[in-house]
């Protein structure tokens, strides 16, 4: 069924298709409407789900966690600083293994204060060992959800499904409501591998010593190191299982197939644009001006940042002659993050494209047409006159 | 699908004494029960062993009387705390070496 909707609701739609069993969640702007959705959707008995209102992000995730380490299915939702205030839950979530998803609608982080859209919210999180998805309209959120509740319990790692604040949580566009029935096909109820059993009672993620050392049955446990070193390599194989989830839900719904990066205009493209979210589409725009000019440029969306498919962006790279990279978020002091992930993907390449850093829309500051098109005909007219720096658009200083 | 196990290596452990290790040696005070006060001990019935409900490591068994596993005991004071009886006080380590020797 077709619906006209914004991003929040097609997130929230998303959840309730995947039978979330316990809601946590402390409204922040943009994110709001989500959480308002559904505690709407448990209200009226649409979602049979336990809401629980929390007096901080910090809480939400505390419950989430309790709540996913029952082996149920849970989910909550935030913003900036929201995020950041469960940075310390965030780790223990995935270090724990639950299957959590969480929304992001991404936002500028205070100081100075903004509730405006850029991404260094969730990108300052890419370290943290979830798994981060981003959607580029609101047809991707929906699936994403229903996508990333598949992936999560499939490798027991949390997952972020992030989307631009504003632009797509708070804008209203037709999307397709996929049938209840067939996402109970493609997500049925599942059993965490691990879980609060009192018929099995156990302890869970004590003090874990430097060194491995025997358990009170005389086995040899797990060491810190080990266990972090397993989810590094679950999150690799997780590249793989996420195309594979992707490849089910094409199959089944009839959408999808781009799950770690998505093309335009790339395959005959000399010059790439890369970015993050909303803004790949936004391009598109661009680069059918400058294909009318003959400039063959594409732009490529990256949808999986966390693991980062290193592998697939290297293949759609390698051999163009420059790789132009938009960023709404940087790590201060060096350069945008998405760019240093990029030339690190090209490095063991012998032929490497060049690779361009532009930083633009940071809280909310609008980012024109012209600014990208003026951008990107600079970077393709004389790609080896440029510093390996980032170079900020709109700045007016 | 991918043939990988996911999730094959996380922290989880039967519950017992002596999961944490010897935590026997964090004690700064030791609890020791007089058994002219304790329930059990006094009654020779099953009964009360509150030490042992209440004990965070399990390291108190349900006999008669109850007995404290030093080796594991970090000697918390909860057992103390929780006693009805008042049977069990937390003596110093230092002062309790001293009085063995």
């Amino acid at each position: 069924m077709h619906i006209i909707e914004s991003g929040n609701v097609a997130a929230a739609t998303g959840v309730k298709l995947a039978r979330a069993q316990v809601i946590a969640a402390y409204p922040i702007t943009p994110q709001t409407p989500l959480t308002e959705k559904l505690s709407e959707f448990v209200e009226s008995g649409e979602l049979k789900a336990e809401y629980i209102p929390v007096e901080s992000e910090h809480s939400a995730m505390a419950v989430c966690i309790a709540a996913s380490s029952a082996g149920t299915r849970a989910f909550t939702a935030t913003s900036a600083n929201g995020l950041l205030y469960m940075a310390e839950q965030l780790h223990w979530a995935v270090g724990a293994r639950l299957p959590i998803v969480m929304c992001v609608a991404n936002r500028g982080i205070g100081a100075p204060w903004t509730v405006w859209n850029d991404q260094q919210d969730s990108m300052s999180q890419r370290d943290v060992g979830w798994i981060q998805i981003y959607a580029n309209d609101h047809q991707q959120i929906i699936d994403s959800v229903i996508k990333a509740f598949r992936l999560a319990q499939t490798v027991s790692i949390p997952v972020m499904v992030c989307y631009d604040g504003y632009i797509l949580s708070h804008t209203y566009m037709p999307f397709d409501q996929p049938d209840q029935t067939k996402v109970d096909a493609f997500l049925p109820p599942f059993t965490s591998k691990h879980f609060l059993d009192p018929e099995n009672p156990g302890n869970f993620n004590t003090v874990t010593l430097p060194d491995v050392r025997p358990d009170l049955e005389g086995t040899l446990a797990p060491g810190y190191m080990e266990i972090r070193h397993n989810l590094h390599e679950d999150l690799r194989a997780s590249i793989e299982t996420f195309v594979e989830i992707d490849r089910d839900f094409e199959r089944e719904f009839g959408r999808g197939g781009c799950p770690l990066i998505e093309k335009y205009q790339c395959d005959d493209a000399d010059y790439i644009a890369v970015c993050i979210g909303s803004l790949s589409y936004h391009l598109r725009d661009v680069i059918d001006t400058m294909r009318q000019r003959d400039v063959k440029v594409g732009v490529m969306g990256v949808q999986m940042y966390r693991p980062f498919p290193d592998k697939a962006v290297a293949e759609a790279l390698v051999g163009k002659k420059c790789a132009i990279v938009f960023e709404k978020a940087l790590s201060y002091g060096n350069q945008g993050t998405l760019y240093a992930d990029i030339k690190s993907a090209l490095y063991t390449h012998e032929t490497k494209p060049y690779v361009h850093n532009y930083i633009l829309g940071l809280g909310g500051r609008e980012i024109k047409t012209q600014q990208l098109l003026d951008a990107l005909t600079e970077s393709c007219t004389s790609p080896e006159m440029i510093e390996d720096t980032p170079r900020w658009i709109g700045l007016k200083l | 699908m991918t043939s990988r196990t996911f999730c094959d290596k996380i922290s989880r452990s039967k519950p017992g004494p002596g999961d944490g290790g010897n935590t026997g040696s964090w004690r700064v005070l030791r609890p020791v029960i007089n058994l002219e006060a304790c329930i059990p001990a006094k009654r020779n019935k099953k009964a009360c062993f509150h030490c042992w409900l209440y004990c965070p490591d399990s390291v108190v068994s349900k006999t008669i009387p109850p007995v404290i596993n030093y080796a594991y005991c970090k000697g918390c004071g909860i057992c103390a705390e929780e006693c009805p009886a008042d049977a069990i006080s937390m003596v110093d380590e230092a002062t309790h070496t001293v009085e063995e020797k």
